[in-house]
């Protein structure tokens, strides 16, 4: 194809998308005007309904089913499928050519920075309590497993930006690791297919309710799964550390 | 929406709405990967703040989380990874040439 054509290709194209694009936007309503008839709806039964004052955490682990559940499984996914890539390669390494021991290894363990060791053991221990504060008040507050999830899988970077691999190893081994992604996945599943065994739908909210002015507790099977969900994001977000920093990690298993 | 003089929260609005473009520019015209990646968290707070002006929490919690802390984190994770496979294959490389004469 000669650079002729490419253009004329690409011009038909761009002027295609333009038509679309302009033809689309046109029929937009204005910003921050809302007709449909569900999320007016939810913003005033919800609250009554669960118990909960975040009607986005309803929708997404309540209202809306198994959507939420597909998302959580894309990660779920995504994670394994990084996993087999990576470890496919260490495998590949190992039975192939022995590489020489010791030689390599200069740049590669955390940076040595006394600034970078202090803030990062100062962070530790906020995000343990932020990220538990957004997974346990995600029915409350703008939060939930997902958000939560992903903060408390920083805390164990965080210990190894301290330069510390071998206590990454220690908070976060990586065979609890996957257990806890592969547990919290099927916590969510278990919890959907708990409804079907009390006679409701599957992910119907079957779960007592608790206070009605919206406690940590309260909001039935929302809380519930919000918790799996964090322990599932963060095992997946942990595990997919481990496999990156794997060399680094096996070197401080074999000094211990 | 409210007429008649701009409120504040309009012209915030329009603003972050002009910095997320210029910092959009901003990541595709960094060429190194590395500074890329942190340009591009950059890019992730900035569209966190956007979906927070624009009255959604939820979802700019989750663009902090996931844009502007675990996106990047990945990009630079996978670039160290395959920084030191290009060594190696280099170091190998280099070796092989210096048994060869």
């Amino acid at each position: 194809m000669s650079d002729g054509v490419r253009r004329a290709l690409l011009l038909v194209g761009l002027l295609g998308f333009a038509a679309l694009f302009v033809w689309g936007v046109g029929g937009l309503p204005p910003a921050g005007e809302y007709k449909g008839p569900y999320g007016t709806m939810l913003n005033v039964s919800a609250g009554a309904e669960r118990h909960v004052t975040d009607v986005v955490t309803a929708v997404n682990f309540d209202y809306r089913g198994a959507d939420t559940m597909g998302e959580e499984f894309i990660l779920f996914t995504s994670v394994l499928g990084a996993a087999v890539l990576l470890k496919h390669e260490e495998k590949k390494k190992e039975s192939g050519e022995k590489e020489g021991t010791g030689d390599d290894e200069s740049g590669e363990g955390p940076p040595d920075s006394e600034a970078m060791r202090a803030a990062a053991l100062g962070l530790v221990g906020l995000i343990v309590t932020f990220g538990l504060y957004v997974v346990l008040h995600g029915q409350l507050t703008p939060g939930g497993g997902f958000q939560g999830g992903v903060l408390l899988a920083t805390v164990p970077l965080m210990v190894y930006l301290a330069g510390d691999p071998k206590r990454f190893l220690r908070i976060a081994p990586e065979a609890l690791v996957e257990t806890a992604e592969a547990v919290g996945a099927a916590t969510y599943v278990l919890i959907g297919a708990w409804a079907l065994v009390k006679g409701g739908v599957f992910l119907q909210n079957v779960l007592p309710l608790g206070p009605s002015e919206a406690k940590v507790t309260s909001g039935g099977t929302i809380p519930a799964i919000n918790f799996a969900t964090g322990v599932e994001v963060a095992g997946g977000f942990v595990l997919l550390l481990t496999l990156f920093l794997q060399q680094m990690l096996d070197r401080a298993r074999e000094k211990r | 929406m409210m007429t008649g003089d701009a409120p504040l929260i309009q012209v915030l609005q329009i603003a972050i709405l002009l910095f997320v473009a210029a910092m959009a520019l901003g990541v595709v015209l960094t060429r190194d990967p590395t500074s890329q990646a942190i340009a591009v968290s950059f890019h992730g707070v900035l569209l966190g703040v956007m979906f927070f002006l624009f009255q959604s929490p939820d979802v700019a919690l989750s663009q902090i989380a996931v844009g502007a802390v675990a996106l990047p984190l990945m990009i630079l994770l996978a670039l160290a990874r395959i920084r030191k496979d290009e060594a190696k294959q280099e170091k190998r490389e280099a070796s092989t040439e210096e048994r060869a004469p």
